[in-house]
């Protein structure tokens, strides 16, 4: 199995239909796949280890996807946005290699030894630079085991580790849950996260094999990206709840108009504030919503909760249906989940504990650490959360967040729920502080929907909804939280900033 | 007889047909066009599928058995059609999962 394999298919397929760009001067599949064996050429010639990028996102992407997968060499996207020091820090891991990169990182990584550097521009218009003759046609290597591509995971909760995709899990995940072909002639695809993130990646892969066009937009700006959906007539998208909390805000400025253009909207990454989802769902009114849910170790979406449970949970009236808006939904064809207690039992419908995932696309797999697989085949995610009777499944934050008071665990995530339920609540953290007398204490920070509500009125309603132990000792309000590009809530971030209210002695 | 796993892939020696083993295990007697199939690259193209196999493979579709123990991806069109262990392999229903990412 070999990345190139999906993109082969597709020139051979499609030929003619514009992979990436716009429809007038896009790159069709066939001129992408010539271009990925002009990178490969280069990749050979220069004999590296890993064909790193580092730049906002272009043609220049897919084009070095494909082009290191038929080299046999991985994959290596960072984050342009680094400083100088953490990012030469992740190159150097990468060992020697080919690096596309934008102008002020050209200079960074050009001093590394063993790196060679090359503008975006200058690799996507002449990937080969004179290198023809080291990669033939259909000379890729199809060793499943095979690395195709290292991400640095975010490292939200320490410093970043290296997972390892091999072509088989990437490969299984398209071949799992695409159809070859499935998209129209006329459906295009809006990329607005991050090269360097795994969705950044699986976007293209499974775009380019479905035959959905795709158009990038390097900087999220929310203007510009309903500008470029109506001007580009994109028809599908994925965004992280950053993005469609600002989608949303520059719909209403501009009077609330529906968008009907959007077929489809996957959003993922991290938690959704339910206000968004439910004002989204009204500004899209027949667009299909899915919330997926997976991590990098999964090579992408693991579970995923379709456009049919999020129109029922809109105009439904049953509690259970509306909750729904809550949960990812049902794991993906060939993923199995468990949850599982401290001990490592399996536990039943709604009991929380640590999600764990098995299937052919699932990694689990750091160059550090190696794999993290249990013998049987499962990843413990970090992930707490529970599946309920029906088979849907609900995340509660990041293991690593568990607030322990006198001994009880607590996951922020219910606390969150609840708070976010009150309507002049928009957003919300449950931190764990320290704290003498229990270990550690409840501190809820919300952003404010217009007036604030009475910290009092926050109290009751979690002693109602949880228990008495889940009542923050401090309710504080702030402009707003702590998200990273992607959409995860910096609970480390807030921890440092509010730790003075641990240390308070007369608690 | 070829030996069947997931990503193991087979080539047609009557027709440009090629597929990757999506599921699958074990010993199975695989054709296209009538004509046994082996590893990819191994086998030269010659002569033509015999008439009760020549509906041909489509690129990029599923075909599968009867009992859903054996399910094979087209990477490569081609005028054969295909069987294992001498029951015909049909094109697997579609999926219908939402786009993701």
């Amino acid at each position: 199995m070999n990345l190139m394999m999906l993109l082969e298919m597709a020139a051979e397929g499609l030929g003619d239909r514009v992979a990436v760009g716009s429809l007038n001067d896009g790159l069709t599949y066939r001129q992408l796949f010539d271009r990925a064996h002009g990178a490969a050429n280069r990749y050979r010639a220069a004999g590296v280890e890993s064909a790193v990028v580092c730049d906002e996102s272009s043609p220049a992407l897919p084009i070095a996807l494909f082009g290191s997968a038929w080299a046999g060499i991985p994959y290596v996207p960072l984050n342009y946005r680094l400083p100088a020091d953490d990012l030469l820090a992740l190159a150097e891991r990468a060992g020697s290699a080919v690096a596309v990169a934008d102008e002020n990182n050209l200079e960074r990584l050009g001093g590394l030894p063993g790196v060679s550097t090359v503008s975006a521009e200058a690799f996507s218009s002449d990937p080969a630079a004179g290198t023809d003759g080291h990669a033939s046609p259909g000379d890729w290597n199809m060793d499943p085991d095979d690395l195709a591509v290292l991400l640095f995971t975010s490292g939200t909760t320490g410093s970043p580790k290296s997972a390892v995709l091999r072509h088989k899990h990437l490969v299984s995940y398209i071949l799992s849950s695409v159809e070859f072909m499935g998209a129209g002639e006329d459906e295009a695809t809006l990329v607005s996260v991050p090269p360097y993130h795994i969705a950044g990646v699986a976007s293209m892969l499974s775009s380019i094999y479905a035959g959905r066009r795709i158009v990038q937009l390097p900087r999220f700006d929310p203007d510009v990206w309903i500008d470029t959906v109506e001007r580009e007539g994109v028809t599908h998208a994925m965004v992280v709840p950053t993005m469609l909390t600002r989608i949303v805000d520059a719909l209403d400025a501009r009077g609330g108009a529906p968008m009907l253009g959007i077929r489809a909207l996957s959003y993922g990454g991290g938690k959704m504030p339910r206000p968004v989802i439910e004002r989204a769902l009204d500004l899209f009114p027949i667009t299909n919503f899915v919330n997926a849910y997976g991590l990098t170790e999964t090579s992408s979406t693991i579970s995923l909760l379709g456009p049919d449970d999020h129109r029922v949970a809109q105009y439904s009236d049953d509690p259970v249906e509306q909750q729904r808006l809550a949960s990812v939904g049902r794991p993906l064809p060939g993923v199995e989940v468990q949850v599982r207690d401290d001990d490592g039992t399996v536990l039943g419908p709604g009991d929380v504990g640590e999600i764990f995932v098995r299937g052919e696309q699932v990694a689990g797999e750091y160059r550090e650490k190696g794999s993290l697989l249990d013998t049987d085949g499962w990843f413990p995610t970090r992930d707490g959360g529970f599946i309920d009777a029906d088979g849907y499944l609900f995340i509660q934050g990041r293991n690593d967040d568990v607030i322990i008071r006198g001994g009880e665990n607590m996951s922020p995530g219910e606390i969150e729920d609840v708070a976010i339920s009150h309507p002049r609540v928009r957003d919300a953290a449950a931190i764990g502080v320290p704290c003498r007398e229990w270990g550690e204490k409840v501190v809820l920070l919300i952003v404010a929907n217009g007036d604030a509500p009475d910290p009092a009125d926050l109290d009751d309603l979690i002693r109602e909804r949880l228990r008495s132990s889940r009542v923050p000792s401090h309710v504080d309000v702030v402009d707003e939280l702590p998200y990273n590009e992607t959409g995860k809530l910096l609970r480390r971030v807030l921890r440092e900033q509010f730790a003075h209210l641990g240390d308070d002695p007369t608690d | 007889m070829v030996e069947l796993k997931p990503g193991a892939r087979f080539q047609s020696t009557v027709c440009s047909t090629e597929v990757i083993v999506v599921k699958g295990a074990g010993e199975v007697d695989l054709t296209c066009g009538g004509a046994p199939m082996v590893a990819s690259g191994t086998g030269e193209i010659s002569g033509s599928p015999s008439g009760d196999a020549a509906g041909g493979t489509q690129l990029g579709k599923r075909y599968g058995n009867a009992d859903e123990t054996i399910e094979l991806l087209a990477t490569k069109a081609g005028d054969g059609s295909l069987a294992a262990d001498g029951g015909a392999l049909e094109i697997a229903q579609a999926k219908t999962l939402p786009a993701s990412d």
